[in-house]
């Protein structure tokens, strides 16, 4: 085994190993799609942040525009207050609305934003004061058999139009 | 009588933990000692090129071979289970992950300690049993310097670069199986992994793991060599302490690495 | 044969005595002492055999005089220093005017002939390439063995190993050159080969030459003095005409090689009868 040779074996190592590092980095995982300390931070509050996890996306219209950074506790309203980081490319108005929503029935949990029309940008370190909380199953089926009894109660007292109705939404369900 | 034969028995546990105790205590110095004569092999770069071709290249044929079958076999088994869910089009994020996270550090680094780490501890054993290390050190040569630390550097550095490409091969693998042969589709394979796979949290901890896996390799095979009873029968024992060590402390460090690492996520 | 060959680093021995051990006690395990109250004294420039059957410590006593050991009990001066004094940088240098030459040659495997004989002067002088080269062809030169050097240690014979380690052992010019039984294993040939290298080296060189060996022939042949060592203690000393002449039990059973004497032929066991005695 005489040196170049060495050398040369050696030196295609480290380069395809570096290589497949690099592979690895590009093209498996998100190097350089994401910009690493480009961006700047929001702030919002949810009643209810449902299955919301750290580094969940966040996205307008379906794109990818930043990630969930950091979940708090209000321990005097007793809010989620949810941080993120969005890409410094994008800009929102002050009206903007976030919302907890699911990709598809049982996907992942991630924060829509709804951009309004006021003209005045959020900047860094800005709250969205318009917020959607999660929709919980459990609380959504106490919604709905409390609107059922509610309405049921009303019929009762109520004229006959909603009697028909009652019946219909009952005859639905 | 029960009693003496239980007092034999707790004097010789006794005795066996405290030379395993003497034993971590003699090899933490050692590897103070290794990792001072660092400058000196790091001079020596000849030196340390030529044990990153003896642990790093010579293991390539084991590694991208082993690389390649366990990502077409996660690529089946992930398959069908994912099948189950409908979730077949994310069979990339499940073996790109596993791969990057786990299996790339930890499957290269038990090739890796049972073929070069033991390579390693053989030759310096053999080479203690034939005084070339007294030889060397009646030169005033520091055999620690020469010998050791070379050996030391070049598996440090081979082993990150090995499950790398472990990883990737694995990959290739599950592509290879699973768009070319089930028939996933190609763009939704390599779409949902890059979604998925983060540079930060996958990538560096699995180098980080190869890095930690790599010293702790080295160190044991160099440890026992130079350690070893200047016998052949010393050798081979010295060779088997070097394969087991090393696999046991691959898998204890793992778990407390992935521990420290991939705990904040499910939050 | 050699013709004194350049001088690298040209140590001469500063002293008269090269080699000096008082009163020297040592033993590995601290119950069984492998030597006892060893006293020698070796003069510059001359060639010293120290003989003894197997296992009685002749090894011990160049690890002790090389500093791989340090002695329980006495002093090892080596040209006047005392060697278990010295610090780490002092023993290093105290090395690199000793030469060494182990037993079976320890060569080192993964280099060529030349690379060996080179390795002492690579590691510890500044010498440009073509003067390394001048060198080492000179030093393989003395022993006969210019032709091999681009060989591999697997495959010399073991004379020619044991040639090559000699080669190695006399790279830097030492003034004390210490052999382990450098006639073990070889064939007549080879023995003579050796031993008047040994002879011819010594005297050429000016060194001091410690021989380590139970070859009571060839020994007779080359030394100045012989120190037979038997338990730990010199149990006789003397120049190869006093050693042929003497009258001593150890030393005539050595000199004949008489299977029984002070050194027993049976191991220590029961009486005979005990051994195959039947019961009733």
């Amino acid at each position: 085994m005489n040196r170049s040779t060495l050398d040369l074996w050696v030196g295609i190592f480290v380069t395809v190993g570096i290589g497949a590092i690099l592979f690895l980095s590009l093209k498996v995982g998100n190097l350089l799609t994401v910009s690493n300390d480009q961006g700047y931070r929001l702030e919002a509050e949810f009643d209810n942040i449902g299955g919301l996890k750290l580094r969940a996306p966040v996205k307008a219209a379906g794109v990818v525009v930043g990630r969930v950074e950091r979940v708090k506790l209000d321990p005097r309203t007793y809010q989620a207050v949810v941080m993120m980081k969005i890409d410094r490319g994008y800009e929102f108005s002050k009206d903007t609305i976030a919302s907890i929503l699911t990709s598809g029935l049982l996907g992942e949990v991630y924060i829509g934003l709804d951009s309004g029309g006021d003209a005045k940008m959020l900047a860094d370190g800005d709250k969205i004061t318009k917020t959607q909380s999660a929709i919980v199953l459990e609380k959504l089926i106490g919604q709905f058999m409390f609107d059922r009894a509610a309405s049921a109660g009303g019929t009762a007292a109520g004229s006959g139009n909603a009697a028909p109705a009652a019946a219909t939404t009952g005859g639905a369900k | 009588m029960p009693a003496s034969t239980a007092a034999v028995a707790l004097r010789r546990i006794g005795r066996a933990t405290l030379n395993s105790v003497e034993r971590l205590g003699f090899a933490a110095r050692f590897s103070v000692a290794v990792l001072v004569h660092s400058p000196s092999a790091l001079r020596r770069l000849r030196l340390t090129l030529r044990e990153i071709y003896f642990s790093g290249v010579l293991s390539l044929v084991i590694i991208l071979v082993s690389g390649l079958f366990v990502g077409m076999v996660l690529a089946l088994q992930g398959y069908d289970v994912l099948t189950r869910y409908g979730a077949n089009e994310s069979l990339g994020v499940l073996v790109a992950l596993s791969l990057v996270r786990e299996l790339g550090p930890v499957v290269a680094g038990l090739l890796f300690a049972s073929r070069a780490g033991s390579a390693i501890t053989a030759e310096i054993g053999l080479m203690k049993t034939t005084e070339q290390l007294s030889a060397m050190e009646m030169m005033a040569v520091d055999p620690l310097a020469r010998v050791v630390a070379p050996r030391f550097f070049g598996g440090i550095l081979s082993m990150p670069l090995l499950a790398a490409l472990f990883s990737t091969l694995g990959i290739f693998g599950a592509y290879l199986v699973g768009v070319r042969l089930i028939g996933i589709d190609a763009g939704s394979f390599w779409g949902n992994m890059q979604a998925a796979v983060d540079f930060r949290y996958d990538i560096v901890n699995g180098i980080i793991k190869s890095v930690v896996f790599g010293i702790a390799v080295s160190l044991i095979a160099v440890f026992e060599g130079y350690n070893a009873r200047p016998t052949a029968e010393g050798v081979s024992t010295a060779t088997t302490r070097t394969v087991v060590a090393s696999s046991l402390s691959i898998l204890a460090l793992d778990f407390v690495l992935t521990v420290f690492m991939f705990r904040g996520l499910g939050v | 044969m050699p013709a004194a060959t350049p001088s690298v680093v040209a140590p001469a021995c500063p002293t008269e005595i090269a080699v000096e051990l008082t009163g020297v006690s040592f033993g590995y395990d601290r119950k069984r002492p492998v030597l006892a109250g060893i006293d020698m004294s070796i003069p510059r420039g001359k060639l010293v055999a120290i003989m003894g059957g197997s296992g009685c410590g002749k090894t011990t006593i160049l690890r002790l005089i090389g500093g791989q050991l340090r002695p329980q009990q006495g002093r090892i001066t080596v040209a006047g220093q005392d060697v278990a004094a010295l610090d780490r940088d002092g023993l290093f240098a105290m090395r690199r005017k000793i030469g060494m030459l182990f037993q079976f040659g320890a060569l080192f495997t993964d280099l060529s002939v030349f690379e060996n004989v080179a390795f002492p002067m690579r590691e510890h002088t500044e010498l440009p390439d073509e003067l390394i080269r001048d060198l080492v062809l000179m030093k393989l030169n003395a022993v006969g063995l210019r032709g091999a050097a681009q060989l591999r240690p697997s495959e010399l014979s073991g004379g020619m190993a044991r040639r090559v380690a000699l080669a190695r052992a006399i790279a830097l010019d030492p003034m004390l050159v210490m052999y382990d039984e450098p006639f073990a294993g070889l064939d007549p040939i080879s023995l003579g080969v050796v031993g008047q290298l040994i002879r011819k080296l010594n005297d050429a060189l000016g060194i001091t030459s410690v021989v380590v060996t139970h070859d009571i022939y060839e020994s007779l042949k080359i030394v100045d003095y012989i120190y037979f060592v038997s338990e730990g203690r010199i149990v006789a000393q003397g120049t190869p005409d006093a050693v042929r002449a003497s009258s001593e039990s150890f030393v005539r059973q050595f000199v004949d090689g008489a299977p029984d004497g002070p050194v027993p032929f049976h191991y220590p066991a029961r009486p005979l009868d005990e051994e195959f005695a039947r019961a009733g």
